[in-house]
């Protein structure tokens, strides 16, 4: 092995990445998400997406949700490491439960002129983005759905006249009637 | 408002409130240096006599004087700065803190509320830059949540995994007058439950493996150490009771006695060969408050290859993070350890464990510390072991810096009891150990508290012997003095073809000289026939003394594990000539 002289040893792992939602409730105190974010930054974590709002605001409540990558040992290792912090009521790996909804809004903005509108309306109408606003050489189309479908929308306005695209990130929650 | 007597006894400034927390919350000592924003604290404490202030000479000793403080004691180690530098300075001993698990209780002034955010004198984002190195910390912007968070900022230091946290109290808040809140329960995050009980389930997987293990070992760390004396005196119950064979992590030695039978001496990176070779092919492993550092562990793909790994732990972030293990038991080491005693015992079923005993023998035959006498310069390894010999017999306490002479106190000064070695393991901060001592020296007026030094690392914090002098801590700050940097110069020449850059300290100050000016006493040996008569002097003085004791400079700490080597793969002191490292090394010069 050509391991470098190092007071380290440096290994390379090559287990394969893999794509998960976590959902995270905190109390809604000051600097809950810098905690968050500076765990992940600090040890190197990946963030896909994440999107935070209060959403209990009796019990000051909020619930982040962070898609993220890495290896199974990492994922694991993330989900410990958000429930040790102080804040953290609970953290569920959507992924693993098999059974959550995930869903993303976006804002899409589309500049053109006579068949490019009409086909932005068409595709618009396929994917069920409803027109938020126009003028006459603009639309900005609102779309709801999964990540995939967000990215295919865009990908198709993009030759038609894409000007600029504004995503919420994801938000998941688990079917039936048992919550967090 | 109520007009009752004891609404008014409980009326008082936020800087009142912190002092009387303190007092509730069985705080006898405190360590810090005053400033501008924490003036109206510093004002309270001129004012009563339940709370001794220490004053330091540099917050960062203030820091590891309250984590040696807190190392001895198992009570946690508060600390009281200014903003701005003052918290600066403390981020070293709070990242030292996280690292080895010490519960610390930070309390900083801030600028007012109304500057916050302005760019005011000595202000900075205290809590924004002590986020990552606490285990949490607050920022309390309201007199109202003073007295509750100040009870949580306890309760989180010194519950679960223990660690620093931090209170950044601005100064209008200080003034502010409200109403103080004895401890209650309810004063804690209701989001935060440490888990003390072992799973039964899990105990009782741990119980099967341990019952039918042919080369079994036990591995502890600093966790058995945290969970108290109990806990240390229910291991040794269960050594006894398996017949194992025990090994502990730098941060664990003490919590098993070095003179037991079943001791293999600490393992890692420089531990003994019996201990490494045992972790390396044993087939049942017990894991106990230990975190699989990367010193330890060596190369992780060949790291005890044959093994069913059980690893006990408070911290559900420590399983699996740089090993996968068998069974793990997230719980207190000493309530688990319990458990697991009871159990074994009920089990009734004592593995014959003989064979492995016999040929854990013929590893410890290897004689894996062993070092070349001389009579004409001491070996490092011969004054550790001459203090240790001299220090019998008293109520002695070890502090260390970081480096070589911290590995051959881990190796030849042997440990009984628990708390009574303090070393920066995790961060490895030189400076440590002579404002650790200090505060191990307020805890224990009476005891023996020794410093094992290096030249190098001492001068980090040298300026605290002015606060031993000032404060009557008679603390003995034993130097190895070899003029290097010992342990950067033994990697420059392992790994960097000898070229020694800036490892050597071409101007050494005068250590007796030092010694005199700050007011302490100041002794230095040359000669191994010398060195017995001047430790004995050294003991028996009672002030703060700095011992240059002078060794040989180019002695290297061995055994030792090479980067990339597992556990088998050690270098031994005997085979480590320059053909036998140029060979273990085989790869070139990298990054460290």
């Amino acid at each position: 092995m050509n391991q470098p002289a190092s007071a380290y040893f440096m290994e390379e792992r090559h287990d394969p990445n893999e794509t998960h939602t976590l959902s995270v409730l905190v109390a809604n105190e000051p600097g809950v998400l810098a905690r968050v974010i500076g765990l992940f930054s600090g040890r190197g974590y990946n963030i896909e997406s994440l999107t935070v709002s209060e959403t209990e605001s009796q019990k000051h409540v909020s619930r982040i949700t962070i898609v993220t990558t890495g290896t199974p040992m990492v994922i694991t290792q993330i989900k410990h490491q958000l429930d040790r912090m102080i804040p953290v009521y609970q953290v569920v790996d959507m992924t693993m439960t098999g059974r959550s909804i995930e869903r993303e809004l976006a804002m899409v903005k589309v500049k053109g002129s006579g068949d490019q509108r009409i086909e932005a309306m068409r595709l618009a109408e396929v994917f069920r983005a409803r027109v938020v606003d126009a003028t006459n050489e603009s639309f900005v189309f609102e779309i709801t759905g999964a990540t995939s479908k967000i990215d295919q929308f865009v990908n198709l306005m993009r030759p038609i006249g894409l000007v600029e695209v504004s995503r919420t990130g994801v938000a998941a929650i688990s079917r039936g009637p048992e919550g967090m | 408002m109520s007009d009752s007597k004891s609404h008014d006894a409980n009326q008082m400034t936020g800087a009142a409130m912190i002092v009387r927390a303190l007092v509730d919350h069985g705080v006898k000592h405190i360590f810090g240096y005053p400033g501008g924003a924490v003036l109206p604290i510093y004002d309270e404490i001129f004012q009563q006599g339940d709370v001794e202030h220490i004053l330091v000479r540099h917050e960062q000793g203030a820091g590891h004087a309250a984590e040696g403080y807190a190392r001895s004691t198992g009570k946690p180690g508060v600390v009281l700065v200014t903003s701005g530098p003052g918290a600066t300075n403390m981020v070293t001993p709070l990242a030292d803190a996280l690292m080895d698990s010490i519960p610390l209780v930070c309390i900083t002034g801030q600028v007012p509320t109304h500057l916050i955010g302005n760019d005011a004198f000595q202000e900075c984002d205290t809590v924004g830059i002590t986020r990552p190195c606490t285990k949490h910390n607050w920022l309390v912007r309201d007199i109202k949540d003073l007295p509750k968070v100040l009870h949580e900022a306890f309760y989180v230091a010194t519950t679960g995994r223990p660690g620093p946290v931090v209170v950044d109290v601005p100064k209008d808040v200080q003034f502010a007058t409200g109403t103080y809140t004895p401890p209650r329960k309810s004063d804690v995050h209701v989001s935060y439950k440490p888990q003390t009980k072992g799973d039964p389930g899990q105990i009782r997987k741990a119980i099967a493996l341990m019952a039918n293990a042919k080369r079994p070992v036990i591995y502890t760390g600093g966790g058995v150490i945290n969970a108290g004396s109990d806990a240390s005196q229910t291991l040794r119950a269960l050594v006894e009771a398996t017949g194992f064979p025990i090994t502990s992590t730098l941060m664990g030695l003490g919590a098993y006695p070095a003179s037991g039978k079943n001791w293999l001496g600490m393992l890692g990176m420089h531990g003994t060969y019996e201990a490494n070779m045992a972790m390396h092919d044993c087939d049942v492993m017990l894991c106990i408050g230990a975190r699989f550092d990367d010193r330890i562990t060596g190369r992780t793909d060949a790291f005890s290859p044959g093994s069913k790994k059980i690893h006990i732990d408070i911290d559900p972030s420590s399983i699996n993070k740089n090993i996968r293990v068998d069974v793990p038991i997230i719980g207190d080491a000493g309530s688990v350890m319990g458990d697991l005693l009871k159990a074994f015992k009920a089990e009734g079923k004592k593995p014959k464990i003989d064979p492995w005993w016999f040929e854990i023998g013929r590893w410890r035959a290897r004689n894996s510390l062993a070092y070349k006498k001389s009579d004409d310069v001491i070996l490092p390894q011969f004054a550790i072991q001459r203090l240790f010999e001299a220090t019998r017999g008293h109520d002695t306490y070890i502090t260390t810096e970081v480096g070589q002479h911290q590995m051959w106190a881990a190796q030849f000064f042997g440990f009984e009891e628990p708390h009574r070695w303090m070393t920066s393991g995790g961060l490895g901060t030189m400076g440590y150990g002579l404002p650790a001592a200090l505060g191990v020296q307020v805890a224990h007026r009476d005891s023996l508290v020794v410093d094992i030094a290096g030249d190098a690392s001492v001068q980090m914090t040298m300026q605290e012997m002015s606060c031993a002098v000032q404060h009557d801590l008679p603390i003995k700050i034993f130097i190895l003095n070899n003029q290097y940097m010992g342990m950067v110069r033994q990697w420059q020449q392992l790994l960097h073809g000898n070229r020694l850059s800036h490892s050597y300290t071409e101007a050494m100050p005068d250590f007796v000289k030092l010694a005199e000016a700050y007011g302490g006493v100041g002794m230095q040996v040359f000669k191994p026939g010398d060195l017995d008569g001047a430790l004995h002097e050294m003991i028996k003085v009672k002030k703060p003394v700095l011992f240059d004791c002078r060794v040989a400079a180019l002695e290297n700490c061995f055994p030792m594990i090479p980067s990339g080597k597992a556990h088998n793969e050690m270098l031994l002191p005997a085979e480590a000539n320059d053909d036998a490292t140029a060979k273990a090394f085989a790869g070139g010069k990298a990054l460290v």
